[in-house]
């Protein structure tokens, strides 16, 4: 029996622009289980860009329900939500949003320190991960010493260092050529088969095939059950 | 977390070097200018109140105009007041205009001084040689005089006027000693005056009245007890006519002249720290600048899980710590300046503990006051629409 953490029924988003209520979301239905390397494909415009911010706890809901690790995700104070993701959620961005000034550990230190975890446990932690997606020598390295694919691999080890519940990936290889795209898919895989739970949302419809399973958002509607075995 | 913010501040100043020296430039001149005036007057003050403390601070000084009923006071006056308590001694003078005579010539228009030897004890540099005007003189009504310069030299060519005899006004003193040259700058002009013990002046002259005393008290601390002590005996004196005589406290004019400075130097302080203020305006543009560029950084910490108060707690620390590191700079500017104005001006220096607290507790304050706007602004930006704008 396969165990459920993340559970979206009748989902809606909307947004007020000007006089017009403009509705992104049209009435989510989505399970999410633990384990799962799910890919949303959409085009630009179809929603699944505010189905990100609502999955990583950026944003809430208008009407529906959201229940992530069991919790009812609604509109909480920001203290509580800024909580809620530095646990729950792993970010990962198209443009990998490294702070430059800092090393790649010190980097992906970074939420742990909202953590609150000791300094010693932080270094420990994140020389662990940065080992673990194979940039074991460049931990000192500025973001602007490494190559794209080396950068958004220390932006997925800052995502892991947490051990959040869901890897939460917004076009991941957006930013970069096939082929470290490529690579950077075959590590979401690896991690996919150590269990990890991922999100990944995608234009690109040979990118969500590296997911276990898919679903379709246009104009704010989820086509469920595509799956790719 | 506070030590990460530090170092995170301190990176982000370094990174941005020259806009953070321009920034902390105001900050500098307006830290810097009012540690210099404060300094500076508070060293010119210790100055002047040494100067006047030197003057004796423990003195009380009663000038005598005198009523149509009684022109001036007596020795019974004099001795009610030697009765007060706390009384160390009691210089009288008495004054009035002779003439001085030696070997047939004759000089007019000569000041006479009636003196004590409590005066002398007091007062340093009276004479320039022979001996001053004791104790016995003073009981004994003793007839010798100390004369003036411009005397000595006219009525005694060639000789040593110590120990010759002297005609003032008729009657022969001996002369004892010789006045210190006085210039023509000083207040009173000694060259061409006599002293003599006034008790003699009273009795031999015939003077009735004495002009004005010195009263030197014992403690300091209770100096404002005795002056209205004082102030008593004299009322009684003069049948309570307040318009005989005046009464002047040296320590309660100390105390008028250290007020005035400190409400000087606040004064100037408070027009130099008009430059903080314009400095401070600096700091929160900078700030605004700050968290304009670093926008997707903050929108990447919400995400990553910080707080609103601990996005906040970071920019304010960056205001603080640059805020702090221009009024160290400032600080050592202006101390500087204010070691260099002293020497010039011949003043003393003097740098107080509360002087350097007070440089670091404003520049920190201006921080948080010029910080606190940007920062909370930093706090409030919406994660979604901050990650958005890279």
């Amino acid at each position: 029996m396969p165990e459920k953490i993340l559970e979206m029924q009748s989902l809606v988003k909307t947004y007020i622009m000007g006089e017009e209520e403009q509705v992104v979301l049209k009435g989510i239905d989505l399970d999410i289980n633990r384990g799962d390397f799910l890919s949303v494909l959409g085009p630009s415009g179809s929603g699944k860009s505010t189905l990100m911010n609502i999955i990583g706890c950026l944003d809430v809901p208008t009407s529906g329900t959201y229940y992530l690790s069991g919790e009812l995700i609604r509109d909480l104070p920001e203290v509580d939500l800024s909580h809620i993701r530095n646990r729950e959620i792993g970010f990962i961005f198209q443009q990998f949003q490294l702070l430059p000034r800092l090393s790649a550990q010190k980097n992906v230190e970074l939420p742990l320190i909202y953590a609150g975890v000791p300094e010693k446990e932080r270094q420990a932690r994140s020389a662990h991960i940065l080992e673990r997606v194979g940039l074991a020598d460049k931990m000192n390295n500025r973001p602007n010493q490494l190559s794209g694919g080396q950068q958004q691999r220390v932006a997925i080890a800052r995502a892991l260092v947490t051990e959040p519940t869901i890897l939460l990936a917004d076009e991941p290889t957006g930013a970069l050529d096939q082929q470290t795209g490529h690579q950077i898919m075959a590590l979401f895989k690896e991690l996919y088969q150590e269990g990890k739970t991922i999100v990944m949302i995608t234009h690109d419809a040979d990118v969500a095939k590296n997911g276990s399973r898919i679903v379709r958002i246009v104009d704010g509607n989820l086509s469920e059950g595509v799956y790719n075995a | 977390m506070l030590k990460e913010s530090i170092k995170m501040a301190l990176e982000n100043i370094v990174s941005n070097k020259m806009r953070s020296f321009l920034t902390m430039l105001g900050i500098i001149i307006g830290v810097g200018s009012v540690i210099a005036l404060i300094t500076i007057v508070s060293g010119a003050t210790s100055t002047v109140t040494d100067q006047v403390a030197s003057m004796g601070a423990n003195t009380v000084t009663i000038q005598v105009q005198g009523t149509p009923l009684k022109q001036g006071l007596t020795q019974g006056d004099v001795n009610k007041i030697a009765e007060l308590s706390n009384i160390a001694g009691i210089a009288p003078t008495i004054s009035g205009q002779t003439t001085v005579a030696f070997d047939g010539n004759t000089m007019d228009e000569i000041t006479l001084q009636g003196k004590n030897d409590v005066y002398f004890e007091n007062t340093e540099d009276v004479i320039s040689s022979g001996r001053i005007i004791n104790t016995i003189d003073t009981e004994n009504k003793s007839r010798v005089a100390l004369i003036g310069n411009d005397i000595a030299n006219e009525l005694y060519v060639g000789k040593n006027p110590i120990g010759q005899e002297i005609k003032i006004g008729g009657i022969t003193y001996h002369v004892i000693g010789i006045l210190q040259e006085s210039d023509s700058f000083a207040s009173a002009d000694t060259n061409s005056s006599v002293i003599i013990p006034y008790t003699t002046a009273m009795g031999v002259v015939g003077a009735k009245y004495i002009n004005s005393m010195t009263v030197y008290i014992a403690d300091e601390a209770l100096a404002d007890t005795t002056t209205r002590q004082i102030e008593g005996v004299l009322t009684k004196a003069f049948n309570g006519d307040e318009d005989g005589y005046s009464i002047v406290n040296m320590q309660s004019i100390l105390e008028t002249i250290e007020e005035m400075t400190s409400i000087l130097s606040m004064m100037l302080a408070g027009i130099a720290s008009i430059s903080l203020v314009v400095g401070g305006i600096g700091i929160m543009n900078m700030m605004l600048v700050s968290v304009t560029e670093r926008t997707s950084e903050i929108g990447l910490r919400k995400a990553l899980g910080a707080e609103p108060k601990q996005i906040q707690l970071q920019f304010l620390i960056e205001s603080v710590v640059l805020c702090l590191i221009g009024g160290i700079i400032g600080f050592i500017l202006g101390v500087s300046l204010a070691w260099v104005v002293a020497n010039l001006i011949g003043t003393s220096f003097a740098l107080t503990a509360s002087t350097v607290l007070l440089a670091i507790g404003f520049s920190a304050a201006i921080g948080v006051v010029f910080g606190f706007m940007p920062a909370r602004k930093a706090s409030r930006l919406n994660p979604i629409d901050a990650l958005r704008s890279i």
